[in-house]
């Protein structure tokens, strides 16, 4: 979003563009040029639907637990038995030899895929727990923070935004020193220390009561370290749009601050604005996924992509697939967010470059 | 110049103080903060914690607490809550793997990111552009910590392709090629992510840059196309990447390898972050908050100053 709009907008492009579309824009929304352009990019469309399918297949967990794995996301297995192909098997087998190296405690059954009628598709955890139940119930959790997060986050970001690029002055100012100072601290670190702190006993001020093993807390704290990171790009742009003459037109009509705001501004930020949610999204279902790594996230026995990493990384060798499984749906969850994303920009700015005339 | 320095050394001095005071408040204000009861452990009687409380002056008003930490901090004499080791000390023990990973994990990603931008701008609507953006999207999506499991699994020792030693520092003046190989796979590791993000950016900078006047006037004169791409283009594609390699570097240092050093078990400021914030143990934390806050604001003035030698039509004001 760095070029500046409008202003690099030359004829010589614009009948370029016209040649492109083969004639046919003349009198459409950008929306829907927008869309016509999207609707030929079949990469980003495959990143939305595998995108569309992740979600979907996260929201069947509980139908999944009940009817196929028939065990709960939290319910351990300890010392019983499931048949496989006719077979009894121990959940979790005792302490014995591995490759050799000799391990203490007890060795969680590997993936059964289908040969356990639809249980322990993906094998168990240390305490017998159904490793495809918790990733689709942990896959829920990250789902639901990175899409909270990002909502507050984009919500916030774009009325402080709106905010300081319209007003300017000392509502600028003060915005832009609270930004400076979010901005100042390592995010991170701040996230961590934040997430643990409020993980305790949870926040009790001002009339809110958010419990400590809550989703809201992550929520919470991933949008507030975020919201510099969206609001200043936004505020660049509505401050240069706030010179523009259908502003002053606006205002000349006797329009309010408010109808300015959302009415005329908001309309002119909406592509930037979409395109920063998707990405972040992508972005917030990593950085729940350090956190609850940490144990500043997603707090046990509550799942969540990272927290399965978390349990499975000490049993790295015994049980790798405990690590290995979330890690690819965390992957697959992003990287289809990051294409769509990506295919979405190029969508909304007509004037991308997307190839060097030599 | 000289006023744009001064002011902005004002400033980084007042976002230190706010810093560490925010800090201070994240920790003491908000309820299961109290260090007195975990200190005391769970038989502690009520006796105890007040005895606790008295001892770590924790019944003085906050202010005074807050001035009496931030002296300790600066005289080197604060220790910390759980272990009662020194802060300042614990993390300049750890200021050489951080520093170790960091510097040669962000040459790995400044190299590469640049040679992968460059290449998928150059060819860019090819499919070895595609090629190249799918792995940088790929790479912008691993996680890092996955991704250190994950390498760690197939590579290290006792593992499936073991041909690395498993995680830990080792000092480089105990052994230079112990020190190389035991941090090989940490610097790939973190340098995976800023690979792919750089090479993004620096693609979109060069598509920008190369439909500027001046690049079509050195083309129109007959420079070698190579020559101008170089001389022309990257120089000035790079300005950015310089502001945004200064801040990430800060970061970084100051501790957003976090998840690095937890994974590799590299003893760095971190890792004693990580270990800290688990404990709710907070001088550690507002030492390395302190720390990690220094290096960004410092780097952000370094960049500012950059940014305004490498562009002269920027002046500093």
């Amino acid at each position: 979003m760095a070029t500046d709009s409008a202003t690099d907008f030359t004829l010589d492009s614009a009948a370029a563009l016209a040649a492109d579309e083969h004639g046919a824009i003349e009198g459409r929304s950008p929306w829907l040029l927008a869309w016509r352009r999207l609707r030929r990019n079949y990469v980003a469309l495959a990143a939305l639907a595998l995108f569309i399918v992740i979600v979907v297949t996260c929201a069947l967990a509980g139908p999944y637990a009940k009817h196929v794995a028939k065990t709960g996301p939290n319910v351990g297995h300890l010392g019983e038995t499931f048949t496989r192909d006719g077979q009894q098997v121990q959940v979790v087998s005792k302490g014995g030899f591995v490759n050799g190296k000799f391990i203490a405690g007890g060795i969680p059954v590997g993936p059964q895929l289908w040969h356990a009628g639809g249980r322990y598709v993906f094998g168990a955890d240390q305490q017998g727990r159904d490793v495809a139940v918790r990733l689709l119930y942990g896959g829920l959790n990250s789902l639901k923070i990175g899409i909270g997060s990002a909502i507050v986050c984009m919500v916030f970001a774009l009325v402080l935004a709106l905010l300081s690029g319209y007003y300017g002055g000392w509502v600028d100012w003060v915005i832009s020193r609270v930004f400076d100072l979010i901005w100042a601290f390592p995010v991170l670190l701040l996230a961590i220390a934040l997430g643990t702190a409020l993980a305790i006993n949870g926040f009790h001020h001002f009339g809110i009561n958010i419990e400590g093993g809550s989703l809201w807390i992550p929520v919470i704290v991933i949008s507030f370290v975020l919201i510099p990171y969206v609001a200043r790009p936004l505020r660049g742009q509505i401050l240069s749009l706030r010179e523009k003459e259908f502003i002053e037109a606006a205002q000349a009509q006797g329009a309010s601050p408010l109808r300015v705001m959302f009415a005329e501004l908001l309309p002119n930020v909406a592509s930037s604005f979409l395109v920063f949610f998707a990405l972040m999204i992508a972005n917030n279902i990593l950085t729940e996924s350090g956190l609850s790594f940490l144990g500043a996230g997603v707090q046990p026995p509550n799942p969540s992509w990272g927290t399965l990493i978390d349990d499975g990384s000490d049993r790295l060798v015994t049980a790798p697939w405990l690590t290995i499984i979330p890690g690819i749906a965390i992957v697959l969850t992003v990287l289809s967010l990051n294409i769509f994303g990506d295919g979405l920009r190029d969508a909304l700015d007509p004037r991308a470059k997307v190839r060097i005339e030599r | 110049m000289l006023a744009f320095l001064i002011r902005r050394l004002i400033g980084a001095f007042l976002v230190l103080i706010a810093v560490s005071f925010i800090t201070y408040l994240i920790f003491i204000k908000i309820p299961g903060g109290d260090p007195a009861p975990r200190i005391a452990g769970r038989t502690a009687t009520e006796a105890n914690i007040q005895d606790i409380r008295e001892k770590l002056h924790l019944n003085d008003p906050f202010y005074s607490q807050y001035w009496a930490m931030m002296k300790s901090l600066f005289t080197g004499s604060l220790t910390s809550y759980s272990s009662q080791l020194n802060v300042v000390e614990q993390i300049k023990s750890g200021i050489p793997a951080t520093f170790s990973l960091c510097i040669g994990a962000g040459a790995i990603w400044l190299f590469f990111g640049i040679l992968v931008g460059l290449i998928s701008a150059v060819k860019a609507g090819q499919w070895s552009d595609s090629v190249i953006t799918v792995f940088a999207l790929i790479g912008i999506s691993l996680p890092v910590f996955w991704l250190g499991l994950m390498s760690r699994y197939v590579f290290a020792e006792d593992h499936p392709f073991s041909f690395l030693p498993d995680g830990e520092y080792v000092p480089l003046t105990q052994n230079p090629w112990q020190w190389f190989t035991h941090l090989l796979m940490p610097w790939l590791v973190l340098a995976v992510l800023f690979i792919g993000f750089y090479g993004r950016v620096l693609r979109s900078n060069i598509l920008d840059t190369i439909n500027e006047d001046y690049v079509r006037t050195a083309k129109a004169k007959g420079l070698p196309y190579r020559g101008v791409l170089v001389r022309h283009v990257l120089r000035n594609s790079l300005i950015p990447i310089v502001t945004l390699f200064g801040l990430d570097f800060a970061a970084v240092i100051g501790g957003s390898a976090i998840l690095t050093e937890t994974v590799f078990d590299l003893k760095g400021v971190g890792w004693y972050a990580a270990q800290a914030v688990q404990d709710l143990d907070l001088p550690p934390i507002m030492g390395v908050t302190i720390y990690a806050t220094f290096f960004i604001v410092l780097f952000s003035v370094v960049v500012d100053l950059l940014y305004a030698l490498l562009d002269p039509r920027i002046r500093p004001t």
